[in-house]
């Protein structure tokens, strides 16, 4: 019995010292967000936009572009079934199309954003605060947050719904390639079907939600990085830790933002959904 | 005597559980070359980049030209930082950057000076330090160990400091550069007013260029109620000390240490 509360103690001793840890993390993150914020003020941190922006930009369109094929054709693939027995194979265009602008394109933009720059951020920064980089910044007259994450929160937030149009734009391709020349849909009804169906709200929603998961990844991978540990390892981890925390951010927001775009697209066209 | 320049005032410095510094009192008056030696992890880098301001002590205060930066907003603090120079361990070289846009870093930030003024003074500084202005193209990658520290020292130099802080800026390279290196601190000295602090654990190198030598040693080797700093005087004094803690360290001999090891292991 003894032993057990004993367990019980130590378990609860653990949980509230990960939630004070977590809390204070918390704290400081939004500190370090507040400074990033008011980094955009600074005339320096714009000096290196344009190389981070080449680099969180440029660099991702293969990616995003192959990724961004593939979804739309593996939605194809998979919808076309279920939808040629029900004899609407014309309309699997709709349900491809809303699902890559509403979700697929933002989140898919968002994951290869966290993935390809977020943890190279992530371990850039590190490894500049390991070799002492950070400090000399500092030392150099710099605030080190306005040179490094204010460029790189401008370049993410700016540039993903950009990403994200490309996103948009290969899924639905890549769903009319399947649909059209694999499955013989006529293509005449296939693209009459579409249109009409995607409404610039749907559009606009798949463009907001993209500049909080940039903010989002920027804030988190920059942070990562700048509070590395020591070491080859600690740049490792700052790296790993990036992602899978901005990953998680990132459906996490999805959800609440989903929730809260529905919420105001009901108060602002009350009437709207009953006519669909 | 007239005020310190840098006063630390019972300073402590702790992370987390581990305190690395503890009721450190120390004043540097204006012009003195200081050697601060010790053994590693006994707090020698740390007390520097409190110097600096690169990190608040846990404890105490550290005074500078008679304003406390512990108490300085991040803006004044890094005004402050600007009359300071650091030469770091591992030359700390923005790797992005050329040789040339590492040293004229700290220049552009400040904004006071036209491209050609920059110029004239990266090549001045890159030609002091006894390097060809061929490197200037060069990325940081492409140089040794011993030119990487002398271009930063060219880059801290770059701002004219009032102070400049050396971490160990001999460690890892040739007898022949050690000495180099050496007589590159002499010659700043030289050609101007600086107040200088050199941590290092050659002993050549406090022989030769500090005017003022101070030993820390590490607190848990501390008995109960001594002070961190073992040592404070000149490098003649210090060659003439009997504390055999003091002796073991400048003449380099391991003793019970191997054994402390061992049973550690």
């Amino acid at each position: 019995m003894a032993t057990v509360s004993s367990e019980a103690l130590g378990l609860w001793r653990w949980g509230r010292r990960k939630v004070a840890e977590a809390i204070l993390d918390l704290g400081d993150l939004s500190i370090f967000a507040f400074h990033i914020l008011a980094g955009m003020r600074r005339r320096s941190s714009y000096n290196t936009l344009l190389p981070i922006s080449y680099s969180v930009g440029v660099r991702s369109i293969p990616v995003v572009t192959i990724t961004g094929l593939f979804i739309g054709m593996v939605l194809a693939v998979q919808a076309y079934a279920e939808f040629y027995h029900l004899g609407l194979a014309t309309r699997l265009g709709q349900i491809i199309n809303i699902s890559v602008v509403r979700e697929l394109g933002p989140v898919l933009a968002a994951v290869m954003l966290a993935g390809r720059v977020g943890s190279a951020m992530a371990a850039e920064l590190a490894t500049m605060r390991i070799t002492e980089q950070i400090d000399a910044l500092a030392c150099l007259g710099v605030y080190p947050v306005h040179y490094l994450g204010t460029p790189r929160f401008l370049a993410s937030v700016s540039l993903i719904p950009l990403l994200t149009i490309l996103a948009n734009f290969m899924g639905v391709l890549g769903g009319a390639l399947i649909c059209i020349d694999v499955y013989h849909v006529e293509s005449h009804h296939y693209w009459e079907n579409v249109r009409g169906y995607i409404g610039m709200w749907d559009l606009m929603t798949g463009l907001i939600k993209p500049i909080f998961f940039g903010a989002a990844i920027a804030i988190i991978c920059c942070h990562r990085g700048f509070y590395s540990e020591a070491g080859a390892e600690g740049v490792g981890r700052a790296a790993t830790r990036a992602f899978v925390l901005s990953f998680i951010v990132v459906l996490v927001l999805d959800l609440f933002l989903a929730m809260f775009l529905n919420n105001l697209y009901d108060y602002l066209w009350p009437q709207a959904r009953h006519m669909l | 005597m007239s005020e310190a320049l840098i006063s630390l005032q019972q300073v402590t410095m702790q992370f987390e559980a581990q305190r690395v510094l503890h009721a450190i009192d120390l004043d540097i008056q204006r012009g003195q070359t200081v050697g601060i030696i010790g053994e590693s992890g006994c707090g020698k880098t740390v007390l520097l980049k409190l110097i600096i301001g690169l990190l608040r002590p846990t404890v105490g205060r550290v005074i500078f030209d008679g304003k406390d930066l512990t108490k300085l907003s991040e803006r004044e603090l890094t005004r402050q930082r600007l009359r300071f120079g650091f030469l770091f361990q591992g030359a700390a070289l923005f790797d992005s950057l050329s040789v040339y846009d590492n040293v004229a870093f700290g220049l552009r930030a400040q904004g006071r000076k036209s491209e050609a003024e920059i110029r004239e003074l990266v090549c001045n500084r890159i030609q002091e330090v006894g390097l060809p202005l061929s490197v200037l193209d060069k990325k940081p990658a492409e140089l040794s160990g011993g030119m990487k520290k002398r271009v930063g020292l060219a880059r801290a130099l770059a701002l004219d400091p009032e102070v400049m802080l050396y971490d160990e800026p001999t460690t890892g390279l040739d007898p022949i550069m050690t000495d180099v290196i050496n007589e590159l601190i002499l010659q700043t000295r030289r050609r101007r007013p600086v107040t200088s602090i050199i941590v290092t654990h050659e002993m050549k190198t406090v022989n030769k260029v500090s005017d003022r030598v101070v030993m820390l040693y590490p607190l848990s080797r501390l008995k109960p109620g001594e002070p961190q700093i073992l040592f404070d005087g000149t490098p003649e004094q210090l060659r003439a000390c009997a504390d055999p803690r003091v002796r073991q360290f400048i003449e380099g001999e391991a003793r019970d240490r191997l054994q402390e090891l061992a049973t550690k292991a």
